[in-house]
C-alpha cells in the first residue's frame, strides 16, 4: 500500500473529521495552542476555582494562588466581603505579594510603596505631588494622574457552598449557569452550606499536559485496572451501581458510584475480586461511615472545566487545583477538608483515608505516574494520536462506566472553542 | 576525650564550659552511639529498598507520617503518609510491592547528626536533617525531599526502636509522586 507516512511534527493538530475520538497529540504539546487554552478557556468567558472560603476566615485575610498561570490574592477585605486581585503592581507589573497566606490590612508593593486596598484600589504612590527643594517643586506624577484608573485588575468573584471562583472576564455567565443544573445537583450536594474546615494541603508538579488531569476524573476506564489497590481491597466492585454525567457543553461531568449493597460493610473492605485472600492488616484505612449528605452515592467524582476537581471518595473529600505551567507541567495543589459538624473520629477518619489519595496515595500516586509517561510519549511524537473509543464514538451521559465518553464530550467542547474564528 | 559510658557527664566533658545538649540532658554516650546507629540503619533499610526491615524498626503502635512543613507549622493535621501502627506501615510495604503502578527509582538518604531534644528513662527525643536524591534509571540524579525527621525512639527488648518518626518536608513541590517512604 503507497502511503506517505503522515509528519511526525504537523503544524497543527489534524482530527478525524468532526469526532474527538481520535485525540491529536499535538493538543498536549504545542505552546501556541496552550497559549490559546490560557486566553479562551482560563482568561475568558469561564470561571476558575481559588479556593475555599473557610481559607481566609478573617478580615485581611488573603491567600496568594492562580488562574491559570496568573497570579492573584483571594482576599477578605475590612468589610468581610471577599474580592479576587491580581498580583502584579499597577506600577511596575511586579508580582508583589510572596507570602502564600497571611492577614494585611493593605497591599503594598515593596518596590516603590505603591499602597493597594484589600479591594485593589490603588490608594497612594510616593512623591505624587513630587518634592519640594529650594522653592520649586521637583518631578511628581502629571497633574492627571489618577488613582482610579491605576489600581490592581479586579476580577469578577462568584462564591457557592464556601467555594470561590474568579474570572478576569466581567461579562462571564453567573457561576449557577456556568456549571448547569445537572453538575449544579452534585456540587451542592458536597457544598451544601456547612461551614468547612481545612485539614491542609499536599502539593505536587507532575509533568504533563494540564488536560490530562481533567482527563483522568473524567476516565472510569482505568481505576478498576490501573489502581489495583481498589480492586484488592474491594473499593472497586463489579456490583457498583455508576453513572456519569454533563453539562449541556460537555466540559463538566460527574462520576457517580454507590458501592454495592449485597453483602455488609465488613465484606466490602475484605472482599477481593482479584486477590482473594487479600486483607489490609490495618483496616482502618477503609472504616467507611456513610453520611446524611451522600444521599445515596459513595463517590462522586466532579470536574468543572478547566480549573478543579472535586472529590468525594466516601469519607475523603478535597478540592484538586489544577495549575498548569507551560504545555507540558502543571502543579497540582489538593485542599482536604472536612465539615464543621464533624467530631474528632471523623476528622480522623478523614485524614486516614487522606492516604488513599495525594501525591503518595495508595490509588492516586500512579495517575500522576501515568499522566507523566503518557505526555513523553505525546512529545515523542506529536503527529500521533491517542485513542477514547471505549463505549463508542459519541457523547452522551451514561448509567454505567464502560466508556470513554467524558473525555469525547470535553473534547467536543475544546473543538468547539479552540476552533471557533479560525 | 574519652567516651564515658555512664550518664550525667557534664561540663566537664568539653571542657570549655559548654556542654552539648545530649550530655546536659544526662544522654548515655552508649545511648547516644545507639542512637545514631539506629539513624543509620533507618537510611540504610530504605536506600536499600527493603520493607520488611523497614516495618521492623517500628514499634506496633507507633506513628509515621510525612508532613508537608506547611501544614506543620500552620497546626494543619493533615499528612502526605498518616499512618497509625505498624499494621499500616505493612500495608504501604504490600501496595509498594504489589499494587502502585511507579517509575522504578533509588533513593539515597543524607541524614545529619541527631539533635537530642528529650532524654528520658529508655524514651529520647531527637531531630535531625535529611536529604533524599533520587535517581531514575536512565535519569540523572535530582533533590527529591529535603527536610527533618522529629523522632520519639524507645528502648525495645531488642534494641531501640522508632515510637514516631515525623518526617517534616520543606520541598514545596513533591516532584511528581512518592511511592517509598522517605
Amino acid at each position: 500500500m503507497a502511503q506517505q507516512a503522515p509528519s511526525v511534527f504537523p503544524a497543527s493538530p489534524s482530527w478525524d473529521g468532526a469526532g474527538t475520538s481520535k485525540i491529536p497529540f499535538s493538543v498536549y504539546t504545542s505552546d501556541e495552542l496552550h497559549r490559546r487554552e490560557l486566553d479562551r478557556f482560563f482568561y475568558r468567558k469561564h470561571w476558575s476555582y481559588v479556593g475555599l472560603e473557610a481559607e481566609i476566615p478573617n478580615r485581611g485575610d488573603f491567600k496568594r494562588t492562580v488562574v491559570g498561570e496568573r497570579s492573584v490574592l483571594l482576599v477578605r477585605d475590612k468589610q468581610g466581603a471577599i474580592h479576587v486581585v491580581e498580583n502584579v503592581c499597577a506600577h511596575r507589573g511586579m508580582q508583589f505579594c510572596r507570602e502564600r497566606h497571611g492577614n494585611r490590612s493593605e497591599f503594598t508593593c515593596p518596590y516603590h510603596q505603591w499602597s493597594y486596598t484589600l479591594s485593589g484600589d490603588l490608594q497612594g504612590v510616593p512623591f505624587r505631588r513630587g518634592v519640594r527643594q529650594d522653592g520649586k517643586v521637583n518631578g511628581g506624577m502629571p497633574a492627571d494622574f489618577d488613582l482610579k484608573q491605576n489600581g490592581l485588575t479586579q476580577l469578577k468573584v462568584a462564591c457557592r457552598g464556601g467555594v470561590v471562583f474568579a474570572s478576569f472576564d466581567h461579562d462571564v455567565e453567573s457561576l449557577e449557569d456556568y456549571i448547569g443544573p445537572a453538575i449544579l445537583h452534585y456540587f451542592d450536594r458536597l457544598f451544601d452550606g456547612r461551614k468547612l474546615k481545612i485539614l491542609g494541603y499536599n502539593r505536587q508538579r507532575i509533568p504533563g499536559n494540564w488536560k490530562l488531569m481533567q482527563e483522568n476524573i473524567k476516565d472510569p476506564y482505568h481505576p478498576g485496572l490501573l489502581h489495583t489497590w481498589f480492586v484488592t481491597f474491594g473499593l472497586w466492585r463489579a456490583d457498583n451501581k455508576s453513572e456519569l454525567k454533563m453539562d449541556r457543553h460537555h466540559r463538566h461531568a460527574a462520576m457517580i458510584s454507590t458501592r454495592g449493597q449485597s453483602g455488609k460493610a465488613d465484606q466490602v473492605t475484605q472482599v477481593s475480586s482479584f486477590k482473594e485472600s487479600m486483607q489490609l492488616q490495618d483496616d482502618r484505612f477503609l472504616d467507611i461511615v456513610p453520611e446524611a449528605w451522600w444521599g445515596g452515592p459513595s463517590a462522586v467524582m466532579t470536574t468543572l472545566f478547566p480549573s478543579v476537581i472535586l472529590q468525594q471518595q466516601v469519607n475523603s473529600v478535597s478540592t484538586r487545583h489544577i495549575q498548569p505551567d507551560g504545555h507540558g507541567a502543571f502543579n497540582f495543589e489538593w485542599t482536604h477538608f472536612g465539615f464543621e459538624d464533624d467530631d474528632a473520629a471523623m476528622t480522623r477518619r478523614r485524614l486516614r483515608q487522606a492516604n488513599l489519595f495525594g501525591p503518595a496515595g495508595f490509588v492516586s500516586a500512579d495517575d500522576g505516574e501515568v499522566i507523566e509517561f503518557s505526555q513523553r510519549g505525546f512529545d515523542s511524537k506529536p503527529g500521533h494520536r491517542a485513542l477514547a473509543e471505549l463505549g463508542g464514538r459519541e457523547v452522551g451521559d451514561t448509567d454505567h462506566m464502560v466508556t470513554e465518553t467524558l473525555i469525547r464530550g470535553m473534547y467536543r467542547y475544546w473543538r468547539e472553542v479552540m476552533e471557533d474564528g479560525q | 576525650m574519652t567516651m564515658k559510658t555512664s550518664g550525667n557527664a557534664t561540663a566537664a566533658a568539653t571542657g570549655r564550659g559548654e556542654t552539648s545538649p545530649a550530655l546536659r540532658l544526662g544522654l548515655d554516650p552508649q545511648d547516644y552511639l545507639e542512637l545514631t546507629q539506629l539513624l543509620a540503619t533507618y537510611a540504610a533499610v530504605v536506600d536499600a529498598a527493603n520493607w520488611d526491615a523497614w516495618c521492623a524498626m517500628f514499634i506496633d503502635d507507633c506513628i509515621y507520617k510525612l508532613i508537608p512543613r506547611e501544614n506543620f507549622e500552620r497546626g494543619l493535621p493533615l499528612a502526605t503518609m498518616d499512618f497509625e501502627s505498624k499494621g499500616m506501615l505493612k500495608d504501604r510495604a504490600f501496595a509498594i510491592r504489589e499494587t502502585l503502578f511507579h517509575d522504578p527509582y533509588y533513593q539515597r538518604h543524607v541524614v545529619g547528626a541527631p539533635r537530642v531534644l528529650e532524654v528520658h528513662p529508655d524514651r529520647i527525643v531527637c531531630e535531625s536533617n535529611y536529604a533524599v536524591f533520587r535517581t531514575k534509571l536512565s535519569e540523572l540524579t535530582t533533590v527529591f525531599n529535603v527536610g527533618r525527621y522529629l523522632d520519639t525512639v524507645v528502648r525495645a527488648d531488642d534494641g531501640w526502636k522508632f515510637a514516631s518518626r515525623l518526617c517534616i518536608y520543606d520541598s514545596e513541590m513533591i516532584p511528581n509522586s512518592i511511592i517509598y517512604p522517605v
